[in-house]
């Protein structure tokens, strides 16, 4: 604390001295390491030192998945954290304890842009908004190759049974039909999460049941319904032969590039192919995960991670104005211009750009119709278990049965209620 | 009677000192956050729960088995392979000196490093060792990624990067035995079979003792390699207690994870107290 007022005051000196009133501010960040987070927060950053050139920021990249959770968890609790970073909305934020660790920025101005459906994700159980969002909402269903699907004359599946036919004649023709990309274990979970729009359809309690402790996987046949799918893939053969190695940016080149016909994934993964991939990005097509039933078909959406200021930062005033820009239309379209628009932003008055590759415009059309899409369960549920990805890679290995496997998440689950310390746990 | 130290308790504070901040608090705190639940910010006591929820973990089980067969294996395979490259590397063969330090030199090696090498050479199908196998016509296994073969996979990782500390070890064993047995058991008429195993093998037992001691304390902890090529995986095939500890840490569960902590200390010595009394209780008799 000492050093920092001396050198303040040194600083203050000197900027006196050059007939400045201004004091210079360096924020630190810390951010996932993640192609098109990365992209997004250089071009934030770089746009708003050039507007303000008092303020320049340190960026610093972390690991995503379990490995991003421990660092953020223990350099909250421990206050080493950045004045900004980003992390999950919805159950994993909750699990930050907001109330304490983050500062609160309901009544900030950039809030007045930031569309509803989103604060709901980043508001702490004291009602308060702690977060506001960093780069779009994605989708969650597959990804396809459109070569493919010209050269075999397939259509959009709407069902389940329809994509399974599919994946037959795409196997026939000697493509892989399902990437599997087990090496990044998170990307295990897809068929489990991104089928919550079909489990919701069914049964719109689910969410509300599974908090209080009434419902589970194991007894719900629409919730099950992931697991089974897992299987189905598995049993049929439909993975590529490497699937226990491979890894998420594997995942995107294959489908890419029609080494693959169909990768489960979020719709982040567009970005992904714009940097690795450019020249394939107008054969990359999405569709939500079918469900039993053509007539409810829909898209299970992700809303976006978010950037949080730590109650403790010693920057929190300017981390604040900070944050008043991402939210700003321009902000946006700050965004927008570094890593692309892969899906629509929550920023009042933030319009994607009329030519948008082709996986985006497949999805955009679920967003635009009322009830074609639902959030993921996560966004409804503070109650996710951390061996999800474990046991999803076994179903999906065939090392583990489906409805075992469901149970077995509902084993896991009860660890994260009882220290989150909901009722009825 | 006690004896009594000779020195004085100035001289032996600043070691005590270091000794309760760094090791008994640590070790007395752990015990006490086993028994809350804590998020790092507050602990709530909650008695045994964080043990039984441990307990009814059902990775756990198979983590606990995992343990056991990688310690023993690990261990087996690096005493007895140690052993026999100490014997062949005090034979006084050509360039002795430089095969010495070639054994020697995975154990330098970050185990981070070994883990990333070993996972791109283990790869299903871009792999050097599967491509290898492939030109002679084998159809080599996903190495890592098969639940049925993952677990002994890094345990041979882990042998061929610590079989070097075990052969030092056996090397400065064998040093220390006089030459006088093996020319009294010559005269006798004992061949070089006979030789290494009622010369060598008895009188190399201190250094046998070390290495199986620490090899086994070194598998039953083992957690780094495991991290590097399979973390854990697939499912939970290649769990061990280490691995299956951090999760919990990883997932937050401070109170659950400090826990199996305590419970990996249990096993150890479990383990490790029995052997190293009865092989010290052997080495009088001897």
């Amino acid at each position: 604390m000492k050093t920092f007022t001396y050198s303040a005051a040194l600083a203050g000196a000197i900027t006196l001295a050059a007939g400045m009133a201004q004091a210079e501010v360096t924020l630190s960040v810390l951010i996932d390491n993640n192609p098109e987070t990365v992209a997004s927060m250089e071009a934030l950053t770089a746009a708003y030192t050039a507007a303000n050139s008092d303020v320049t920021f340190d960026i610093e990249q972390r690991n995503g998945g379990a490995d991003g959770d421990n660092i953020v968890k223990t350099r909250l609790a421990t206050g080493e954290m950045a004045d900004i970073f980003n992390y999950n909305s919805g159950s994993l934020f909750q699990a930050l304890k907001p109330q304490e660790t983050l500062a609160d920025l309901t009544a900030i101005d950039g809030q007045a842009n930031v569309l509803d459906s989103f604060k709901q994700v980043v508001t702490a159980p004291d009602g308060t908004v702690r977060g506001v969002p960093f780069g779009p909402a994605m989708g969650g269903g597959i990804f396809y190759n459109r070569k493919i699907y010209a050269d075999l004359g397939l259509t959009v599946p709407k069902t389940w049974d329809e994509f399974m036919a599919n994946n037959a004649k795409v196997a026939e023709a000697g493509k892989v039909p399902v990437i599997t990309t087990f090496g990044d274990t998170w990307t295990s979970q897809l068929f489990v999460l991104a089928d919550y729009y079909n489990v919701q359809a069914e049964v719109p309690n689910f969410a509300a049941d599974y908090t209080a402790n009434k419902a589970k996987y194991a007894t719900t046949p629409a919730a099950m319904r992931g697991f089974e799918h897992l299987e189905a893939v598995f049993k049929a053969g439909y993975m590529n032969p490497d699937f226990g190695v491979a890894k998420f940016e594997d995942g995107m080149r294959m489908v890419a590039t029609g080494e693959g016909a169909h990768y489960p994934m979020l719709t982040f993964g567009i970005g992904t192919v714009k940097q690795n991939n450019p020249d394939n990005l107008g054969d990359l097509g999405f569709f939500a995960q079918p469900g039993p039933d053509a007539g409810k078909n829909g898209l299970t959406v992700w809303m976006p991670a978010a950037l949080y200021v730590p109650e403790a930062s010693e920057h929190k005033d300017e981390a604040i104005k900070f944050l008043n820009y991402v939210a700003s239309v321009e902000g946006c379209n700050t965004m927008i211009g570094a890593a692309g628009a892969s899906g629509p932003y929550l920023i009042k008055g933030c319009e994607l750009p009329a030519d948008v590759p082709p996986a985006v415009s497949d999805m955009l059309p679920y967003f635009q119709t009322d009830g074609m899409t639902a959030p993921a369960l996560e966004f409804l549920s503070p109650v996710k278990g951390p061996a999800l990805e474990q046991i999803t890679v076994e179903v999906g290995s065939g090392i583990r049965p489906a409805a075992d496997a469901a149970a077995l998440y509902d084993q896991d689950v009860e660890k994260q209620a009882k220290q989150l310390g909901l009722p009825n746990w | 009677m006690k004896r009594r130290s000779p020195y004085p308790y100035w001289f032996v504070l600043p070691a005590a000192v270091v000794f309760v901040t760094l090791f008994l608090l640590p070790t007395v705190a752990s015990f006490w956050f086993s028994l809350t639940r804590w998020d790092l910010f507050d602990a709530e006591f909650i008695g045994w729960d964080n043990y039984r929820q441990f307990f009814r973990e059902p990775f756990l089980v198979q983590g606990l088995v995992n343990t056991l067969i990688y310690a023993f294996v690990t261990s087996g395979a690096k005493t007895v392979l140690g052993l026999l490259l100490a014997v062949l590397l005090t034979g006084g063969i050509w360039m002795q000196g430089f095969l010495r330090s070639v054994v020697f030199f995975p154990v330098l090696v970050s185990t981070i490093g070994v883990g990333i090498t070993f996972a791109a050479l283990m790869h299903p199908t871009k792999g050097v060792i599967n491509l290898g196998l492939g030109l002679v016509g084998l159809h080599g296994p996903a190495w890592l990624s098969d639940p049925a073969l993952a677990l002994y996979s890094v345990a041979l990782i882990d042998i061929w990067k610590g079989v070097g500390l075990a052969t030092l070890i056996y090397i400065a064993g064998l040093a220390a035995i006089s030459s006088e047995y093996y020319e009294a058991s010559r005269i006798d008429g004992a061949t070089r079979w006979q030789q290494f195993w009622r010369v060598t093998v008895p009188l190399v037992r201190p250094a046998t003792v070390t290495v199986v001691t620490l090899s086994l304390i070194s598998g039953l902890r083992s957690f780094d390699v495991i991290w590097a090529t399979t973390r854990g995986g697939p499912g939970f095939s290649s769990d061990v207690l280490a691995s299956v500890i951090y999760k919990q840490y990883q997932a937050g569960f401070y109170g659950l994870a400090t826990a199996g902590n305590v419970i990996l200390f249990l096993l150890i010595t479990i383990i490790i107290l029995p052997l190293t009394w009865w092989f010290n209780k052997r080495e009088i008799d001897l």
